[in-house]
């Protein structure tokens, strides 16, 4: 089984989102040949102008949705951590939904069964990544966000630092 | 049917009766949507004479056939369209954000509301579920916290409003309808028109597929737009904003400033874009389905009034600011968030209150008039107070103000009317007239008022294409191509700031028209679309008794006093006669009479048989 650092799904990046939903269009056309928002697998959320952010399946490990699943119908890919979906045997109950912390599974208006982000594997990359215009999305591993996170921070650090030298002379 | 819904809602507010009818075919070919479709429902489902606020007034919500598609600006649009309580003529606006394509999504292209609501009331259209539920506890609340209310007692984050506040519950005539907080249907008073219907807001949710005719051909499309949104052709709304032209018409003494009395401003360095970006620009986002973002969001970091926060664009800023004499940000801002809190057009608001500020500097207005408030330009705390007035209509004077300029004028009477800066009773927006000709002469012209969305005709004049101090035979062609393609664009409802990126103009609009619909449509036949929706809004004007050479005038200041400012632009002035030669070019190749009236082969030439009365009635004929 693939460890958990190694594999790669959809990050958004709160500084770059822009909340305009181009994500969602972009799933529903890719995945239901439709454009309907309702249908996405990626969701973006805008709490005010200034808090925007779109979310998507992080492939947790022992997923919470999985477990939650009375009837067996999730089941985690071992390669990739993508959550599977077995449609006989899902019958829409969102226990699922429920467990989930991030809202980053749901129930399919018009299958009513559950539906969640599955990178676009058969597609090759994600197609929400491919069309975001900000390029706010990333298909990454937690590893590399980690790397991200410490680069943004220390050049962060080190801003100040330049900045509390420049003050002191 | 691809891309439209093909189907208009109509909801009589005074019975609660709901009813759905197909949208013919032939009208979405003819009109395309938006202003232009809405334009002709208001046509077809008003009786003349009718007045703005009576409950016969059909207050309609349209969308474009590319709403709810993945186009970037297109797919997130809606307009709204009325007969205008500030022109007594059309009334069109456009707002993009959220709202319009979840409309589409509900399955409609078109919502008429007619009658009047006994109580306040909101519609809830959930599909094709459509309910009036009680608003009366909404009363008085602001477009965004009805928004939030709505979305909360109804249990569903994602439900999209469109609201008025105070101001058009109060029926201020230049009231503004908002969605997603500060986009605004934001001229001609269409907020006004729902507040005498008792409509607080349109609560919409819309789970229907919104599918178009040729999804590879459409994907390859949007594609190329947005890679060209992220060139040259849109960076001045991905950078500065449109608060950039701040300086650009500050240099060419164009930035009208006290309301109109000099054409530059000593303080714009501190009202400039670069400055706003500097200091209060917190973040720039985007409309449903447009990566583009072009949303400046200003908060205020200190001072008086911290932590106000307002989307900022130039014409609000150039209205609460320059022409108020005010040269300090952050209290545009928060003007600017009272507008939108009290549910106000900012440009109007500021016009009328520079307007009010002149009355008091020239001694029309005294402090008796104001309370005590000392109403001198410059004066940012009386900026704020005057816009609490008008959203509110407190006092005699923010009641009259409320009415919009040319009411005011009338009511205040000793001559105020020389200092009234409107078209057809819609206020100018932030371009100087006496040193932009081309813009004079397509504003004066424009069907909804004083308007530079109308025409774009500021554009030759800025950027050197002509003389922009003389007008002469030839800008009457140019006026009328830019209002023919402004026409197609505002019924596609493309977002004009995405303009620059159909490199080949109505040729990529057809193309990206076909893709989606399936029609097949020429650059000639949008272009001839556009056409016939600037006859048939004429039309309408005519019919309503406010379409003729009189209406198509310029304020007194543009004609009357010339620029005094040192430089380039100084003793600039419209003069009768260029004015005059003017309007006879711009009549002529319209095909119009010289009283403007449309002649009955062009008509004829555009399918516009039907009204042959009312050019008729005219005696023009």
């Amino acid at each position: 089984m693939a460890k958990l650092h190694e594999r790669k799904f959809v990050s958004a990046d709160p500084e770059k989102c822009v909340g305009c939903s181009v994500c969602e269009y972009a799933c529903s056309m890719m995945k239901e040949k439709t454009f309907n928002p309702t249908k996405s697998r990626i969701r973006t959320i805008r709490l005010g102008p200034l808090v925007n952010l779109a979310v998507a399946c992080r492939l947790c490990e022992e997923p919470a949705c999985a477990a939650a699943c009375p009837r067996d119908a999730l089941a985690q890919e071992e390669n990739t951590g993508i959550i599977m979906v077995d449609e006989d045997k899902c019958n829409g109950c969102g226990w699922c939904i429920e467990a989930c912390d991030y809202g980053a599974i749901m129930l399919h208006p018009e299958k009513k069964v559950v539906y969640v982000c599955d990178t676009c594997k058969e597609e090759g990359k994600p197609q929400c990544v491919e069309w975001c215009p900000e390029e706010a999305l990333d298909f990454v591993t937690a590893d590399v966000l980690a790397q991200k996170a410490r680069r943004t921070a220390v050049k962060k650090l080190f801003q100040e630092g330049v900045e509390k030298a420049s003050q002191s002379e | 049917m691809f891309a439209y819904a093909g189907r208009i809602l109509r909801v009589n507010l005074s019975t609660g009766k709901v009813e759905t009818e197909p949208l013919k075919e032939e009208l979405s070919k003819q009109y395309i949507g938006g202003i232009g479709l809405g334009i002709r429902l208001l046509m077809d489902n008003s009786k003349p004479n009718t007045d703005p606020f009576s409950p016969d007034n059909p207050l309609i919500f349209v969308t474009g056939p590319l709403s709810g598609t993945m186009g970037p600006t297109a797919g997130n649009g809606y307009a709204v369209v009325s007969k205008s309580p500030a022109t007594g003529g059309v009334a069109e606006s456009k707002a993009h954000g959220f709202f319009g394509p979840e409309l589409k999504r509900a399955g409609y292209d078109a919502v008429i509301f007619t009658g009047k609501s006994e109580k306040l009331v909101y519609a809830w259209i959930d599909d094709d579920s459509v309910h009036l539920l009680d608003a009366q506890h909404l009363k008085g609340k602001s477009p965004y916290e009805t928004d939030t209310a709505i979305r909360e007692e109804l249990g569903d984050y994602y439900i999209r409003v469109s609201a008025i506040g105070e101001a058009g519950e109060k029926l201020a005539r230049f009231a503004a309808i908002i969605n997603d907080e500060f986009r605004a249907i934001g001229r001609t008073g269409m907020g006004a028109v729902m507040g005498a219907k008792n409509l607080k807001a349109v609560a919409v949710r819309g789970t229907k597929d919104v599918n178009v005719a040729d999804l590879e051909g459409f994907k390859e499309f949007i594609k190329m737009i947005h890679e060209r949104m992220k060139g040259p052709a849109t960076r001045k709304y991905r950078t500065l904003g449109t608060p950039e032209n701040v300086l650009v018409l500050n240099a060419l003494a164009a930035l009208p400033t006290r309301n109109f009395a000099q054409a530059t401003f000593e303080g714009a360095e501190k009202v400039s874009g670069e400055y706003l970006n500097e200091h209060f620009v917190k973040k720039i986002i985007g409309c449903a389905t447009c990566g583009m973002r072009c949303d400046h969001v200003a908060v205020v970091p200190e001072g008086p009034y911290k932590g106000s926060m307002s989307r900022m664009e130039f014409e609000c800023l150039w209205a609460l600011g320059p022409n108020c004499g005010v040269d300090r940000l952050d209290a545009i801002i928060e003007a600017m968030r009272l507008c939108n809190h009290y549910g106000v057009d900012g440009i109007s608001t500021g016009v009328v209150i520079g307007f009010a500020m002149d009355l008091y500097e020239n001694g029309l207005l005294t402090k008796e008039n104001t309370k005590g408030l000392d109403l001198r330009f410059g004066n940012h705390e009386a900026l704020i107070e005057m816009v609490k007035k008008i959203g509110t209509r407190e006092d005699w004077l923010g009641n009259v103000l409320a009415e919009g300029t040319m009411r005011a004028a009338e009511k205040i009477g000793k001559g105020a009317e020389q200092y009234a800066n409107h078209i057809k009773g819609l206020e100018l927006p932030g371009y100087d007239l006496r040193g932009l000709k081309t813009a004079a002469l397509g504003f004066a012209v424009s069907f909804r008022g004083a308007c530079h969305l109308r025409s774009g005709a500021y554009s030759p004049d800025v950027k050197g294409k002509v003389n922009r101090f003389i007008i002469e035979k030839g800008r009457g062609k140019i006026i009328m191509a830019e209002e023919d393609v402004y026409n197609v664009i505002d019924s596609l409802i493309l977002c004009k700031f995405s303009r620059g990126t159909y490199y080949d103009g109505l040729d990529d609009m057809a193309k990206y028209y076909t893709l989606a619909t399936g029609i097949e449509v020429t650059a000639e036949d949008l272009r001839k679309a556009g056409e016939r929706i600037n006859n048939i809004a004429r039309l309408f004007n005519l019919r309503e008794g406010v379409g003729t050479r009189e209406f198509d005038t310029l304020p007194p200041k543009i004609m009357t006093v010339p620029i005094p400012d040192e430089g380039v632009a100084k003793g600039a002035v419209v003069n009768k006669e260029e004015f005059e030669l003017g309007l006879d070019d711009y009549y002529e190749v319209r095909g119009w009479t010289k009283e403007g009236v449309p002649k009955a082969e062009k008509l004829k030439e555009l399918g516009l048989e039907e009204f042959l009365n009312i050019i008729s009635k005219t005696g023009e004929e």
